[in-house]
């Protein structure tokens, strides 16, 4: 090979060069090739009869009951009547949780004497499940909403305590010693200073209560309710109602992922000075 | 005509040797000095001589061991807003918008809200972002927020403006550029200011007087008057200035003075 036909050569594989590199699958395309491998596998284990009907019915089956729950409903009330029932339930505690755990969140993160009170509380309630003292709310408040409100909102309540105290105890030095200089009052100092700058902590706080809420809500109606997500699944297991229980979870689940959407815009919307600090 | 006054200061902090007390480390010793309003005296010395820690002091975030500190006779106990902070790294409050950051010390006063606004848009104005206030802090860029942080040190009315290197963080020419801003901003304002710095030709350019503080402990070991702001103001150019001989023999003079310090910080 002589030297002028080597360089010719050159140019050639120096434009083959860029597209030498396979363009990856994104994530998104291979977690919609996994759903739809699993639906898939679903249906064929159903369709040949791999599984009982009565343990896995099939996609179209589960479509179907969610159907007729959204339509006709199960156990007195339609689909929406429950995930309504549950939502209530929710949002109460959510309100609740925060009406008491910023408070008290503060508390921790400013003062000595509030930490002493309140840290051990926090720390005893924290690493409870949920269910554990759910028979002791039940004798203390009684069978109603309010016992069910009342778990779900303990079960919040150590992630937005936690959360504040952290968001408040990292306002910046700065920040404070500039607003004194400035002439605010102790009082000022906490509400135009240490407040914002704890919001997205708090926030983040929120949305991490939102996801233990929900699965405590959840647990809670599957041992007492008589309305509700969980208290449907529940009681389609009792009749072997399996496509019932599988919509159920489902929409337990696609609900979960909502909460955590939406949670995720208030923050970007409220706190756009978050990811600047 | 309001005056501010160290006198006989020191800071001093218990020291540990494990868990025992073991003595004192001294950060400020017999610290006297005066600044009145149409002076800015500009604090120059090596890092670690305790130029931060004579500003803290000032503006009362730090109490004294020793000593007082007052303004017109009067001991200061902790902060005011007669003693404005002016922050190295601005210390604005990112969730609010640049004309909020300056009505800050408005609302603390409980001005109402159109007043605020109106006042804060003409200390934006006066500080050149006219443009600038409903804009995102975060957007701005460093000698933008400098001038955010300025206008709301101002918006305080203070007697004294506190200036903790407040250009440090700031490019060359951006930093040249405000130092003739800060110089024009403070005559303007009627208040005296104490301007902590690093550079030589800074403290020269913008400082009536400057003092050299030498560290371990920290103590005034030199004050000079220097009259090239008042040149500058009557409309000689920087560059002007910077070439002259004086300049130059003072600048020569304290680069010397800050050496010629006692040197432990190298053994330590």
């Amino acid at each position: 090979m002589t030297l002028s036909t080597e360089i010719a050569t050159l140019p050639q594989e120096a434009a083959r060069e860029p597209s030498r590199p396979a363009r990856p699958l994104p994530v998104a395309v291979i977690s919609t090739l996994t759903v739809a491998a699993i639906l898939g596998l679903w249906s064929l284990a159903s369709a040949y009869a791999l599984v009982s009907p009565v343990f896995l019915p099939s996609p179209r089956q589960v479509l179907l009951a969610a159907y007729n729950l959204a339509v006709k409903g199960f156990v007195d009330a339609t689909l929406a009547e429950h995930v309504g029932a549950s939502l209530y339930r929710i949002f109460g505690a959510l309100a609740a949780s925060i009406a008491i755990g910023v408070p008290a969140g503060i508390a921790i993160g400013t003062s000595r004497v509030g930490r002493g009170i309140l840290d051990p509380i926090v720390e005893f309630l924290r690493p409870l499940p949920p269910l554990a003292y759910l028979p002791l709310v039940i004798i203390w408040v009684g069978i109603g909403e309010a016992s069910k409100i009342t778990v779900i909102a303990l079960s919040m309540l150590p992630s937005i305590i936690l959360s504040t105290s952290a968001g408040v105890r990292a306002v910046s030095k700065d920040h404070v010693n500039a607003a004194r200089a400035l002439g605010a009052t102790k009082g000022q100092v906490l509400t135009q200073v240490v407040l914002p700058s704890a919001v997205p902590s708090i926030l983040t706080g929120i949305r991490i209560a939102l996801g233990a809420g929900w699965t405590t809500l959840v647990a809670a109606e599957l041992v007492a309710a008589s309305s509700g997500i969980g208290f449907m699944i529940q009681s389609a297991a009792q009749f072997l109602v399996t496509d019932i229980v599988i919509a159920g979870i489902v929409v337990i689940a696609l609900i979960a992922i909502l909460l955590e959407t939406i949670a995720r815009r208030i923050e970007r919307r409220l706190v756009p000075w978050a990811a600047h600090r | 005509m309001s005056i501010l006054t160290f006198r006989n200061v020191s800071l001093r902090y218990p020291q540990r040797a494990g868990n025992r007390p073991a003595g004192e480390a001294s950060v400020l010793e017999g610290i006297d000095l005066q600044v009145a309003s149409d002076e800015l005296v500009a604090v120059i010395g090596r890092s670690g001589a305790g130029k931060t820690s004579l500003l803290n002091l000032a503006a009362g975030f730090i109490a004294p061991t020793t000593g007082t500190i007052a303004v017109d006779g009067v001991p200061i106990q902790g902060p005011g807003a007669d003693r404005a902070v002016v922050f190295q790294d601005d210390a604005l409050y990112p969730w609010l918008s640049a004309r909020d950051n300056v009505a800050f010390p408005l609302k603390l006063k409980g001005i109402p809200a159109a007043e605020r606004r109106e006042r804060a848009d003409r200390l934006l104005e006066k500080v050149g972002l006219a443009e600038a206030g409903d804009r995102p802090i975060w957007e701005l860029s460093g000698g933008m927020r400098q001038r955010v942080g300025i206008a709301r040190a101002l918006a305080a009315e203070p007697r004294f403006l506190l200036l903790d290197e407040p250009l440090g963080a700031l490019d060359a020419l951006t930093r040249s550029r405000m130092q003739e801003f800060i110089l024009r901003i403070k005559a303007e304002s009627g208040a005296g200011a104490i301007l902590i710095t690093h550079s030589i030709d800074e403290a020269l350019l913008i400082g009536t007087r400057i003092v050299v503080l030498s560290p371990n402990p920290g103590r005034l070991s030199a004050e000079i008057e220097a009259g090239f702001s008042a040149e500058i103001l009557a409309g000689a150019s920087v560059a002007a200035v910077k070439a002259s001989p004086l300049f130059k023999r003072m600048q020569a003079g304290l680069t010397g003075l800050i050496h010629a310090a006692p040197d432990d910080e190298v053994a330590a």
